[in-house]
């Protein structure tokens, strides 16, 4: 096929909308660093690569190229190279571990010069690209023990190697794949398990040990009672009860034995901000302030007074949503919150119209990534969740960030532009 | 089954959207304290002090001025860590090494970002030296400010001082809600009864500032800023020569001159002896020298013109005899002897009718015209005739402005002393008291005390033939030159003006040849006064001396009370004439006069008691 009708049918099958939609979103984003960092100088220092802002907009001219290289790369490159660009993601962040610079505690930063890349931004990529390489092998069902072994392994080795570098919050990333086996058929079984989990974790936070344990006896009890004697099953009962009440003791121990002083205090503050008020309630205290002074309509842009001055720690960086919310209001949230939905909803749009299930699988890879990203980083901001430092795609300040997020929604774009072609390949 | 699945994920992800817009939806616009949250993060109020009024005399004199002082100030965090040269700002400033120490410690406690004072009220001359090398010690800064300065350094207690406002006062935000935390405001004197008019209006800038503290600009460019607006001037009613006299006469004495114009109730002079310096309680050492002050045995700080109450002695004997006349008890030639068994007396012609019985200020015949008054047979009891008796008396003596606060424009003046019935039932048991219980008082002495000022008031009264003004400072405020009306309003004594001139030619006659000194009269200005001497239990008689002059159309009246000074026509009234002679002629032509009054030193009881 001559070069320039391919490039033709390249530009006729990408999906416009979702264009228009990242484009928008980094506009805004790029718009609400430069209000958090500009304090009234020369207009001409948006420019600056003194500041954020004039980085940022460094960023995102590098994600352009990185856009166009990603759309004229061979389409079969990332089916056929998801596994190698699996490996070359674990070996740098093996790599990062012995030579990596540490910023902030988090030893995650690989330098060369004055450049320097965080190679955990890139393995949620390369694990969305072998999990859907894996999971697009036909014979595979992700019913079957070994098949759920070996998907935990490909996700469980990079989170494991992130967690080293002590980078908790990305390595919590990587749990948002059981978005996508769960749309693959693993057994709902899993995520109930999970929420449930989760559920208890919060539980026995809120409530004392004891008065829980009894809680769930007496549920355990009722339940005992309430189903047919004929479908009682005693033994499965007490050893979900046991395995409960494991958890209950586990998670008390884990919280407060466990975890860090500081990841404490962070839990410790969600439940009660005035805990530790100038300490790690602080930026949980200050991100709501910033928030909630912002009112219906917001401050207007550039008059926030809250994360320009910095009462807002990292205020370009994870808290950058505070900055919306305070010059844009609750108008602003809802903006962004409606675009962060129709951004998922067209992905997982995009996903199901694909025709081979390696795009699919990556294309809820890609959803499940943004979804635990915004989750987790709004949740931070309002002060529903506990302080864990994950950017906000495409808002956040920052680099690697905002390239990794890029090639990650650029490549199911390049395969989405391709659909047709790939059944015929399969054929 | 894919199908549903896909749902149910789509289902969590718009379900997750949809927390948090709910959660946004309450922080941003329901719940409203953030918004308060924020303003306190990042609004500094930064007040514009208000230029406090400045004090005239009654001759447009400035009397109290605004002096600009400088303050050093610290910001601990702007401190060179290492190779700050202490040793050199120590000699600049002139501190030991020690206090420097001491007092970055406590900046430090204060706040690390903020300024806080190092050292305070530095003036112009030190400031401008300290200024030239300030910028070699990063992190120090001056600010300026006004404090009170005196051009006559006199009358301290009239003016009273300034001092920084209290924690407590703070808490009280009803009454002083306006003040922040190291405002200095008015507390006694003038300086306190008027502090709403005199301070102004503070203004208030409203500059954004960043987690640290530093100035980030105008807040909205200073749409909700506003300006100080100056304090109203206060021109009071002293005359500020007629002062600096009095005070100069009152050395090594202790007691009060107060002098009025009678018929406006001005005050022209308000005099405490021991008198201060007003200069010792405004700027830097004010908490020093405050402390020295209290703790001096003759209670400098003190306000005897207002608050010393006094027993009056013999000059209360000129509202005796008004008040015996307008019952119709006692006229012109209403004769008694001088019977020194009802009590003592001293040596003059005998027998005395009432005129000169003021003249010569007969005891004898006093107590027997307080007992007319008091037992009038209007009862068959005594002890019921004399509770009648003295009630009534009770009610001419009030119009005199006795018993209850004149209401003169000075905080914390005092009543005086003067007993209702229910105090002698207390003590002598109910209607278990008569005359002889209370005769005392028949000559001013007993359950009697008057304040000076209650004195120069009666003086007043006398001058006027029986009404009297509120004594009072305030001869305008500000640019609008209105008087309060308060101090306008006439208050008349029960007594009828007639009965007044026989007693005034009494009073002449105890001047020009009576109980006074002879050098108290003078030929060019004809003086009524009254002497007093007030038994006291401490030490030597108190002198007392009242007067007006001229005796025909009055300028002046006067109050004069000498403690420990002994007999009222040779201490008191030599002191209050030569005041009379000074605010009428303004030269004093009686110089052997003066000096002799100058030289008096009538302290040596305090010292004494100072030296036990």
């Amino acid at each position: 096929m001559p070069q320039n009708s391919r490039q033709e049918l390249v530009s006729r099958g990408l999906d416009w909308p979702t264009i228009m939609l990242y484009a928008a979103m980094v506009i805004f984003g790029w718009m609400n660093i430069h209000a958090a960092v500009y304090s009234g100088e020369d207009l001409s220092a948006m420019f600056s690569l003194d500041l954020n802002s004039g980085r940022q907009l460094l960023f995102v001219g590098l994600s352009m190229v990185l856009i166009v290289a990603v759309m004229t790369t061979d389409f079969k490159f990332y089916d056929d190279f998801a596994y190698i660009i699996y490996g070359v993601v674990i070996v740098l962040l093996l790599l990062v571990l012995v030579i990596g610079k540490e910023v902030a505690g988090s030893k995650s930063w690989l330098g060369v010069g004055s450049f320097g890349i965080q190679p955990a931004e890139f393995a949620k990529l390369a694990t969305a690209l072998a999990l859907a390489k894996y999971i697009s092998i036909p014979t595979v069902k992700l019913e079957r023990r070994m098949e759920q072994l070996t998907v935990a392994g490909l996700i469980g080795l990079p989170a494991v190697l992130v967690l080293l570098q002590n980078d908790t919050g990305s390595t919590l990333v990587f749990s948002c794949f059981i978005i996508v086996l769960f749309r693959e058929g693993l057994p709902g079984f899993y995520p109930g398990l999970g929420i449930t989990a989760v559920a208890l974790l919060v539980l026995t936070l809120l409530i004392p040990k004891l008065y829980l344990s009894i809680g769930l006896v007496v549920i355990a009890v009722a339940f005992t009672i309430l189903v047919d004697r004929r479908q009682r099953n005693y033994i499965a009962i007490g050893v979900a009860l046991v395995l409960v009440l494991g958890i209950v003791q586990g998670v008390d121990y884990f919280v407060n034995d466990v975890l860090q002083p500081h990841q404490q205090s962070r839990i410790k503050v969600l439940i009660d901000p005035n805990s530790d008020p100038l300490g790690a309630g602080w930026n949980v205290t200050q991100s709501k302030i910033a928030i909630g002074s912002g009112g219906f309509a917001g401050k207007g842009f550039m008059f926030g007074t809250q994360t320009k001055f910095d009462f807002v720690p990292a205020q370009s960086t994870d808290f950058i949503f505070c900055t919306v919310g305070e010059e844009w209001g609750w108008l602003g949230s809802l903006g962004l919150i409606g675009a962060f939905m129709t951004l998922l909803f067209r992905i997982t749009m995009i996903a199901e119209r694909q025709k081979t299930r390696f795009a699919r699988v990556y294309g809820y890879g890609v959803a499940s990534v943004f979804f635990f990203h915004f989750t987790i980083n709004l949740g931070m901001t309002v002060g529903l969740f506990p302080v864990i430092g994950i950017p906000l795609p495409f808002f956040s300040y920052g680099g690697s960030s905002m390239l990794s997020f890029t090639v990650l929604l650029f490549i199911l774009l390049k395969l989405d532009a391709h659909r047709g072609q790939m059944l015929q390949r399969i054929i | 089954m894919f199908d549903s699945r896909v749902a149910i994920v789509r289902f969590v992800f718009f379900f997750v959207g949809f927390v948090f817009l709910v959660r946004l939806f309450y922080i941003q616009i329901i719940d409203e304290t953030y918004k308060g949250a924020a303003d306190m993060n990042a609004l500094k109020k930064v007040p514009d002090n208000a230029y406090r009024g400045l004090i005239y005399d009654r001759k447009g004199r400035l009397i109290v001025n605004n002096q600009v002082v400088f303050d050093i100030t610290v910001i601990p965090r702007e401190l060179k860590k290492d190779g700050m040269d202490t040793v050199g700002f120590c000699n600049l400033v002139g501190i030991t090494m020690e206090e420097f120490r001491e007092k970055i410690r406590d900046a430090k406690i204060y706040s690390r970002v903020k300024a806080s004072a190092f050292i305070r009220q530095l003036s112009q001359e030190e400031a401008a030296r300290i200024i030239e090398h300030l910028n070699e010690y990063p992190g120090f800064y001056t600010t300026t400010r006004t404090v009170r300065a005196y051009e006559y350094p006199c009358m301290a207690h009239a003016i009273g001082y300034m001092g920084e406002i209290s924690r407590g006062q703070l808490d009280n935000k009803e009454k002083y809600g306006y003040y922040q935390m190291g405002d200095y405001l008015g507390i006694t004197g003038i300086e306190g009864q008027y502090e709403r008019q005199l301070r102004g209006r503070r203004g208030t800038k409203f500059i954004m500032v960043d987690v640290h503290g530093v100035d980030k600009g105008p807040f909205k460019n200073g749409i909700y800023d506003t300006s100080a607006s100056k304090g109203q001037d206060l021109y009071s009613t002293v005359d500020i020569m007629l002062q600096q006299y009095g005070e100069k006469l009152m050395v090594n004495k202790a007691g009060s001159i107060v002098a009025i114009e009678p018929s406006t109730g001005e005050i022209l002079a308000f005099i405490s002896a021991p008198i201060y310096d007003p200069g010792l309680l405004t700027g830097r050492n004010f908490g020093k020298n405050y402390k020295v002050l209290q703790k001096d045995s003759t209670k400098p700080l003190f306000n005897r013109a207002m608050m010393a109450m006094y027993p009056p002695g013999s000059i209360f004997k000129t509202l005796q005899a008004l008040t015996a006349m307008q019952m119709g008890l006692i006229d012109s030639n209403t004769t008694y002897p001088c019977n020194k068994s009802i009590v003592n007396c001293h040596a003059h012609p005998n027998p005395c009718n009432l005129r000169q019985a003021i003249q010569w200020s007969c005891n004898p015949y006093f107590v027997q015209v307080y007992r007319r008054i008091i037992n009038q047979n209007k009862a068959a009891n005594t002890f019921v005739d004399t509770r009648i008796g003295y009630e009534r008396w009770l009610e001419y003596i009030r119009s005199f402005g006795l018993g209850a606060k004149l209401g003169i424009d000075l905080p914390a003046e005092q009543k005086g002393i003067l007993k209702k019935v229910a105090y002698f039932d207390k003590v002598y048991g109910h209607n278990h008291w008569k005359f002889s219980n209370i005769y005392s008082m028949s000559i001013g002495q007993g359950e009697l005390g008057l304040l000076p000022v209650q004195m120069a008031n009666l003086a007043c009264i006398l001058a006027n033939k029986g009404w009297y003004k509120v004594p009072h400072f305030e001869r305008g405020l500000g640019d609008s030159g209105k008087v309060n009306p308060v101090f306008q309003e006439v208050h008349r004594t029960m007594i009828d003006p007639q009965h007044y001139t026989l007693i005034r030619q009494g009073m002449r006659l105890a001047v020009s040849n009576g109980t006074a000194w002879s050098k108290v009269d003078m030929k060019s200005i004809p003086i009524c006064g009254k002497t007093g001497t007030a038994q006291t239990s401490s030490g030597k008689d108190h002198s007392v001396f009242t007067c007006f002059a001229p005796m025909n159309n009055p300028k002046i009246a006067i109050a004069c009370f000498v403690e420990n000074a002994g007999f009222g026509g040779f201490a008191a009234a030599p002191i209050a004439s030569l005041m009379v002679e000074k605010y009428l002629n303004d030269t004093i032509q009686r110089k052997n006069l003066e000096k002799h009054m100058l030289d008096q030193d009538y302290m040596s009881a305090y010292r004494n008691k100072t030296a036990r």
